[in-house]
């Protein structure tokens, strides 16, 4: 009898947590659930297990239990209150060797794409970046289910499906919001293990962080915002995004971009939607003057309701936006801020 | 003196991609290949700091015979010598055996002439992965700092680097020993034009070619497909979605369009959140 363990990194900054960790506890769960009659053939376990790192964080392994995870390794060190690459990967790799875990999942977050080359590469194992499906399967050759890794290749044209045959863990990154958060259990019952790994005084001088510098515009969260209104070459220039703020405003939603838009300085990247911007899944999404390019279409499509504003009829945002309109956003628009005023008023 | 290791990666230039509009194919026809830009911006701020320190700058680069033209586009950046990786027994190389290629190529480097700070882009624009540059630092063991947008000192003489890495969140300010790995952000520096001497230097430049027969040492079991624990097992394309309705303003004018709007986002449970977080 043996463990089957699928690890997720619990991202934390600061005591905060980042909810791509809760998305991945349930990708985990998915894909234990997937080896479950196979497991119990073989009269083995299979396990849920988030692996935490930090100092005075016992908060967020009990948060873990409640997302799904059947044990939270918690390694609470004071080398470890700030992420620095070298304390974390080391920490890790050694929690890895002796659990020995079966798949990995790391947030493809800037954090955690330092860290989960970082951690393969000391594991001397595969990874793969920035899935966007996963699922536990059967591959010719092999004794037992597979985790199946599927990422979008050149601008999201290709589906690339990647295995790991032959080395464990099976490491994969994925971006926030490209799973649902799963619902949390305040009943749910889990244990929090707690770890001692020596970090070694050479690791921990190697970097130090001497300052964090706040910007104003950097805290820009649009990966969580219930509405967001994006716009794209259409606009015609800069200041259409002014437009694009006051409609924002009035729904109480953040302002998006094109990578286009980005490209020309048009607005800062922290807006930026797409595969080399953000992936939101916001409630509503309303894309103005954006043609649809595939690279931003797998950055938004999983976005509950769709309205596309542009004055070609063909353009492919249509192919997946719910509301189709075509017409001039510079028309659109502004009725669109008038109605929803008059909406309100009505409703008050 | 100081010494720079810069890795570039030939990229196409995904910026001029098209897709067949009849085959949803990728046209590979007329896409020109450039430096990875990321890279690019990475060797320009070697090259700013070889000048303030009076240093040299070494590029490496694994791929194909035709990354010559990119290793000659960095010696028309200001880089001294350039290093192409090159065999046919690296292809198919995922980031793992990469990783492992490009660090035995760098340590060979290492030996004859140390090197005080390696440069990479954040990641390519054609995989986006990310994991090449962490690796290569480490199986070299050194400390990297990914995300960096400036670099604010270099100190030699304490072996001290002082840098500027972006998150999600916030600015770090960092200090890391040296030798140590950065990956770059576009704004670590601008890139400048060419001066003539190596505008002319580079036109004639002919790169050293690296290969299995030499001058270093690649275990067969860790380069190229042999060496990559990660395999394509399959490919797709991803499922066509179903188009939602659209409506015409010229047809029928931005009200009904609105309305028809409106009314969609009702039957989807949103009007709410729509009209302002159901005040």
């Amino acid at each position: 009898m043996t463990a089957r363990r699928f690890w997720v990194f619990m991202e934390q900054e600061g005591g905060v947590v980042h909810p791509v960790s809760w998305e991945l506890l349930g990708v985990a769960r998915d894909l234990a659930s997937q080896v479950a009659d196979e497991a119990a053939e073989s009269g083995d376990e299979v396990w849920v297990e988030g692996i935490l790192l930090g100092h005075n964080v016992r908060g967020i392994a009990e948060q873990a239990i409640g997302y799904g995870a059947d044990r939270v390794y918690l390694v609470d060190d004071p080398a470890l209150e700030h992420y620095r690459n070298c304390p974390y990967y080391l920490t890790i790799t050694a929690l890895a060797r002796k659990y020995e875990p079966e798949v990995f999942l790391i947030g493809a977050t800037t954090l955690g794409r330092d860290l989960a080359g970082a951690v393969a590469t000391s594991l001397r194992t595969g990874l793969t970046a920035d899935c966007t499906k996963l699922e536990m399967g059967e591959v010719r050759g092999a004794n037992r289910k597979l985790l199946l890794a599927t990422r979008p290749a050149f601008g999201g044209n290709i589906l690339a499906t990647i295995v790991c045959r032959r080395h464990l863990p099976q490491m994969s990154s994925v971006r926030p919001r490209v799973f649902p958060t799963p619902p949390f259990d305040p009943e749910a019952k889990g244990e929090i293990i707690e770890e001692t790994v020596d970090i070694s005084e050479e690791a921990d001088a190697r970097a130090c962080i001497l300052e964090f510098i706040h910007a104003k515009d950097e805290t820009l969260d649009i990966e969580y915002s219930d509405v967001i209104v994006a716009g794209g070459r259409g606009l015609g220039g800069p200041e259409g995004f002014k437009l694009l703020q006051e409609l924002a405003d009035e729904i109480g939603g953040v302002v998006g971009a094109s990578r286009p838009c980005v490209d020309a300085g048009w607005i800062s990247y922290s807006h930026q939607v797409g595969q080399t911007g953000k992936t939101v899944r916001p409630k509503i999404y309303i894309a103005a003057g954006i043609s649809g390019a595939l690279q931003h279409k797998v950055g938004m499509q999983n976005s509950d309701f769709i309205i596309a504003i542009n004055t070609d009829p063909d353009a492919p945002i249509f192919d997946i936006a719910d509301v189709g309109i075509v017409g001039d956003l510079y028309q659109v628009i502004p009725a669109m801020i008038q109605e929803i005023r008059a909406r309100k008023e009505a409703h008050a | 003196m100081f010494h720079a290791l810069v890795a570039v990666k030939q990229v196409p230039d995904t910026t001029n991609i098209r897709i067949d509009p009849d085959t949803g194919n990728l046209v590979r026809e007329g896409v020109p290949a450039i430096m990875n830009p990321y890279d690019a911006h990475a060797l320009a701020a070697a090259v700013m700091w070889k000048k303030k320190l009076n240093g040299h700058v070494t590029v490496i680069s694994m791929g194909p015979p035709s990354f010559v033209a990119t290793l000659r586009e960095a010696i028309e950046m200001g880089a001294d010598r350039a290093i192409l990786i090159s065999d046919r027994k690296f292809a198919g190389a995922d980031t793992l055996a990469t990783s492992y290629t490009l660090s035995q190529a760098i340590k060979a480097i290492n030996e004859e002439d140390p090197i005080d700070l390696l440069f990479f882009g954040k990641q390519a624009i054609d995989g986006d992965t990310a994991q090449v540059g962490p690796g290569v630092a480490v199986r070299l063991d050194v400390p990297v700092v990914t995300y960096v947008v400036n670099i604010r000192a270099i100190d030699l003489d304490d072996r001290t680097v002082v840098v500027e890495r972006r998150t999600e969140r916030w600015t770090e300010v960092i200090e890391s020993s040296m030798p140590a790995l950065l990956t770059c952000e576009k704004e670590i520096a601008d890139i400048p034009f060419a001066p003539l001497p190596d505008l002319i230097k580079s036109l004639r430049y002919e790169p050293e070619v690296w290969s299995t027969a030499g001058p270093v040492e690649f275990d067969a079991d860790q380069i190229g497909v042999r060496g990559s624990p990660t395999i394509v097992y399959k490919m797709g394309t991803p499922p066509p979605p179903e188009p939602g309705e659209k409506i015409n303003v010229r047809e029928v004018g931005v009200e009904a369009a609105l309305d028809f709007a409106f009314e969609k986002a009702a039957e989807a449970g949103v009007l709410d959140t729509l009209i302002g977080g159901a005040r």
